[in-house]
């Protein structure tokens, strides 16, 4: 029985988890070490982190971060946040990270997504797209952690990226992250639907009914989400009983 | 006991490497033929692209070391699907360990391809699998997968049924990354480790 994923996110910055709402206004959520081994020891299906610091200095700090997530956690991990060659992936995939993701360096630079899949394979690629709904009703592709809005439609953007080579989508709704009142279930049954890849869900996870949706509504393959785990208001032992019992296959333990 | 894990031109070698700390187990990399052969077992793993894998293999005689192996083998992943007989995947060659073909997911099954996350593994034979229990949970990531045949141990149902575990003699693939696979997949490396 192939399952549906649950990923909880782990914000980094200096080192520590954080987590805020609308991409700003961070509160400290504690040890990601320790915070990952705990997830996955609950039945976590996999982990992101996403490094919000990335900037140069700190890019020593991360791959120290990965090296020791490697060893303490046994399952899956993605590693992004200010990735922008592939001497930075080879660094954290050496470091023991199974998939990266790429972001704003994608988008102004696409072909960095084919360099990546062909030196190491599309399976560890996974293209983040950080979307907004406007006024127009259009989805569009943002920038530098949500601060840039592009003329890029999202649609286009994701197919553009399978079409270069990557293995997965994370999609972010900044219409409905941190809001905790459910996924973005248009935009993501688009993608999911349309693309040959695995969409994962992400922004707006508040309840176990939102998970629900995101999965029998907008047939996601993944749902993510951070503050809701992170300060324990939902557990994931709790989220997948809730799943299996609305017949959504997951793993159980 | 010295677990010696092949080192090649495939990524996810380290990820095993930390596995097999976390399970206290002692291991090293390397392509060293002399090593390879004076382990007493051996893990080939790998995540990657099956000919181009192969042409590295032959460049470094460890096509025929690996074939003449006598002590424990593990294969995972591309690693079990080289030890095949032939892969669709640029129409490689492979090593015949395993007489089995490695094929595509077909395009049209309504699943997405790779196959990217958790999956069961039923129908479990052997002592790879002692203490498993049917249906236990295992973390995949292929878009290639060996055809059934008298040398699965473990099949796991993605569209259809294949091979995510094949055995024969001292040889030993999984498909799936026991490495990432949770307690279930320390307990299966656990196993392997054991094995005499």
């Amino acid at each position: 029985m192939f399952t549906k994923r649950i990923i909880p996110c782990l914000d980094i910055k200096d080192g520590r988890t954080v987590k805020g709402t609308h991409f700003v206004e961070l509160r400290d959520a504690g040890d990601p070490v320790e915070l990952a081994a705990r997830y996955a020891e609950e039945g976590a299906d996999e982990l992101v982190f996403l490094d919000i610091t990335a900037t140069v200095e700190k890019r020593k700090t991360l791959s120290e971060l990965v090296y020791q997530v490697a060893h303490h956690v046994n399952i899956p991990f993605t590693v992004g946040g200010g990735i922008s060659s592939v001497e930075d992936v080879q660094v954290l995939l050496q470091s023991g990270a199974d998939k990266i993701s790429v972001n704003s360096a994608a988008v102004k630079r696409p072909n960095l997504i084919k360099e990546l899949a062909s030196e190491f394979g599309s399976q560890c690629v996974v293209l983040a797209i950080d979307t907004k709904q406007e006024e127009d009703g259009l989805w569009y592709v943002y920038l530098n952690g949500g601060r840039t809005k592009t003329d890029i439609l999202c649609v286009d953007w994701a197919k553009q990226g399978v079409d270069l080579g990557a293995g997965e989508i994370l999609l972010t709704s900044m219409n409905h992250d941190g809001a905790k009142k459910g996924f973005a279930l248009d935009i993501t049954s688009e993608l999911s639907k349309s693309l040959p890849i695995p969409v994962i869900a992400s922004g707006g996870g508040g309840s176990m009914e939102h998970f629900n949706d995101v999965f029998k509504i907008s047939s996601a393959d993944a749902a993510l989400a951070a503050s809701i785990f992170h300060f324990k208001e939902i557990s994931i032992p709790d989220l997948k009983r809730y799943l299996h019992e609305q017949q959504i296959p997951v793993r159980l333990k | 006991m010295k677990t010696v894990i092949i080192q090649y031109n495939a990524g996810n070698i380290q990820s095993v490497l930390y596995a097999l700390e976390r399970i206290g187990a002692q291991a090293i990399v390397s392509s060293d033929i002399e090593t390879i052969t004076s382990a007493d077992r051996v893990i080939f793993p790998g995540v990657g692209e099956a000919s181009s894998a192969m042409s590295y293999l032959k460049q470094h005689h460890l096509d025929k070391v690996i074939k003449d192996l006598s002590q424990p083998v593990l294969g995972i992943c591309l690693g079990m699907q080289l030890m095949c007989k032939h892969s669709e995947e640029n129409n490689t060659e492979c090593l015949g360990i395993f007489p089995n073909q490695v094929k595509k997911f077909p395009a049209d099954m309504g699943l997405k391809v790779p196959q990217m996350g958790w999956n069961t593994i039923t129908q479990l034979r052997g002592s790879l699998f002692h203490g498993i229990s049917e249906s236990s949970f295992c973390y995949f990531v292929h878009s290639y997968f060996a055809d059934l045949d008298e040398h699965t141990i473990a099949q796991t149902n993605y569209g259809f049924d294949y091979s995510s575990a094949l055995h024969k003699k001292n040889f030993y693939g999984v498909q799936f990354h026991p490495e990432k696979s949770a307690t279930v997949g320390e307990q299966i490396l656990k196993q392997f480790i054991e094995l005499v």
